[in-house]
């Protein structure tokens, strides 16, 4: 698929093909401006290819109308690097607020939100704000926020671009877990250090182009 | 629950803004009083033409030298006329009459006023009052006819200053509404930019469109309808001040506004308050949103 923004010079994707299976984990890397945020709002329905076609969970998506985009939605999962926790919520009550606002009722919540706390390795502190969390520990929220509806796919737009690389691989393990239970993970990285360990599938893109697509693949 | 939610984020999204809710409720106060206003008018002014058309009467003074041949002449030919339903006659007596009756807290007045002076005449009604004018184009040169005086014309003149209130009182409820709406729309811009952080997750996660609006337009919703109650508590102290009050002597010229018309216009204010917010909070969130 091509992506050219609009009053954009040159396409932001061009003519970038690449298909994922399930239950793969999957690093996009490259340098900043390449494009790979551009392709996780392909995935997110947020922008549409100008030429090509984007299949999510075998559906055609390209010209799926906007008002189906929330119900496509609660199928992703998606974390990004500035967390985007509501600051006045607890942990807890940021997890929840994901499921009642798609319909879940409270005692829906109230089982399945420290289980998935507990999974990212919150547990016990469920009751504190994102200013009582380390940055690590407010990603962990995050993750558990994208997952506790249990999507099929989990979306991640350099989720350890504000972290230390310690803290890192930390959520780099819980990713790994979360792929481990069957969900789709595509992440967007600059951190070589973090590909290399993994040693997972790797699409390299330069100025939109894919220039690399290898399995156990290490950055640069 | 998501009942509960909604609920409770429209009375927190009115609280948080407080001067600007009231400044919203306050126009959309004043815009639905007008508006109600003018529709009671509208109302009252179709009331009082019913009565009062229904009633008048076209006259046909006779000369004083007029001959007793051309005035039954005169009588054949409107008796025949098809535009005319009734014919009276009113003899120099009648006329007297009625004009002490009319004039009785004038005594000096009746006192100089001889039966003589006054002249006999013809009083019609027609089928349709409109055609006055056929009326006085035939009549007017016959022999023995002095003037031709419409009541209509009379009515007509004071009809036309009450659509004139009427209008200027509908034209003050448009500027006022137009005032309301940018109000509403500027609210409800900043409202969601106190939420953005919520909405984008609520867009995140596939949190429903309606979802998403419901607060919001909700909002404006419930400010509209608290308008239109004030509006309609500003009408009931109309009613008190005009009618009871201060200004009782248009009392005898305006009919009776009655409790029942008043409140039948609640709905319409109450309606068009609560559209009006809900179309505006709703397309502001279709540009501001995105959802
Ligand atoms: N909304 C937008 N409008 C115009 N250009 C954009 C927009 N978003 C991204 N771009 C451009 O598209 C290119 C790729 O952006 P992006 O996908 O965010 O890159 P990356 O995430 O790899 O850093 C960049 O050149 C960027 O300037
Ligand atoms: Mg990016």
């Amino acid at each position: 698929m091509t992506k050219t923004y609009p009053k954009a010079s040159r396409p932001s994707l061009d003519n970038v093909s690449v298909s994922i299976e399930k239950g793969e984990f999957v690093f996009f890397i490259g340098p900043s401006g390449s494009g790979k945020s551009t392709i996780i709002k392909m995935l997110l329905h947020e922008v549409a290819p100008n030429k090509g076609r984007v299949v999510v969970n075998g559906k055609d998506v390209t010209s799926m109308r906007s008002w189906k985009r929330p119900h496509f939605r609660r199928s992703i999962g998606c974390v990004f690097q500035d967390f985007r926790l509501l600051p006045n919520r607890t942990a807890y009550e940021n997890v929840a607020f994901a499921l009642e606002v798609i319909g879940k009722t409270k005692a829906v919540a109230r089982r399945v939100v420290p289980e998935v706390l507990e999974l990212v390795g919150l547990g016990g502190k469920e009751h504190r704000y994102p200013h009582e969390l380390s940055g690590g520990e407010q990603q962990r929220v995050a993750v558990a926020r994208a997952f506790v509806n249990r999507p099929l796919i989990l979306l991640a737009d350099e989720p350890t671009g504000n972290l230390d690389p310690d803290t890192s691989i930390e959520i780099m393990r819980l990713l790994d877990r979360i792929n481990r239970t069957g969900t789709t993970v595509v992440m967007v990285t600059h951190d070589s250090n973090i590909v290399n360990q993994m040693r997972r599938r790797v699409v390299e893109i330069e100025s939109g182009r894919i220039v690399r697509d290898q399995a156990r693949g290490v950055y640069g | 629950m998501r009942i509960k939610y909604v609920l409770s984020e429209v009375l927190v999204g009115l609280w948080r803004n407080v001067t600007m809710t009231i400044a919203m409720i306050i126009t959309m106060a004043v815009s639905l009083t007008m508006l109600g206003a003018s529709g009671l008018m509208y109302k009252q002014v179709g009331d009082m033409k019913d009565l009062y058309y229904k009633n008048v009467e076209v006259s046909i003074f006779l000369k004083t030298d007029v001959t007793e041949q051309q005035r039954t002449d005169l009588d054949a030919k409107l008796k025949g006329d098809p535009l005319v339903k009734e014919v009276l006659y009113v003899n120099k007596d009648e006329a007297y009459k009625t004009f002490k009756e009319m004039y009785q807290d004038a005594p000096d007045l009746v006192n100089v006023v001889k039966p003589d002076l006054l002249p006999e005449s013809f009083r019609l009604k027609l089928v349709n009052p409109e055609q006055y004018k056929n009326i006085y184009d035939q009549y007017q040169g016959t022999e023995g006819v002095d003037v031709i005086v419409d009541q209509s014309r009379l009515l007509d003149k004071i009809f036309n200053v009450l659509t004139a209130i009427q209008n200027i009182a509908l034209a003050a409820a448009v500027v006022m509404a137009i005032a309301a709406l940018l109000l509403v729309a500027n609210t409800i811009q900043v409202a969601a930019y106190s939420k953005r952080r919520e909405v984008a997750v609520m867009k995140l996660v596939g949190a429903s469109n309606w979802f998403i609006q419901a607060p919001f337009v909700l909002e404006a919703v419930v400010a509209g309808l608290i308008g239109s109650l004030l509006g309609l508590i500003a009408l009931i102290g109309a009613k008190q001040l005009l009618f009871s009050g201060s200004l009782k002597a248009l009392e005898g010229l305006l009919s009776p506004i009655q409790w029942s018309d008043i409140f039948l216009m609640f709905p319409l204010m109450a309606g068009v308050g609560g559209l009006i917010s809900a179309a505006t909070a709703w397309v502001t969130l279709r540009f501001y949103l995105r959802v």
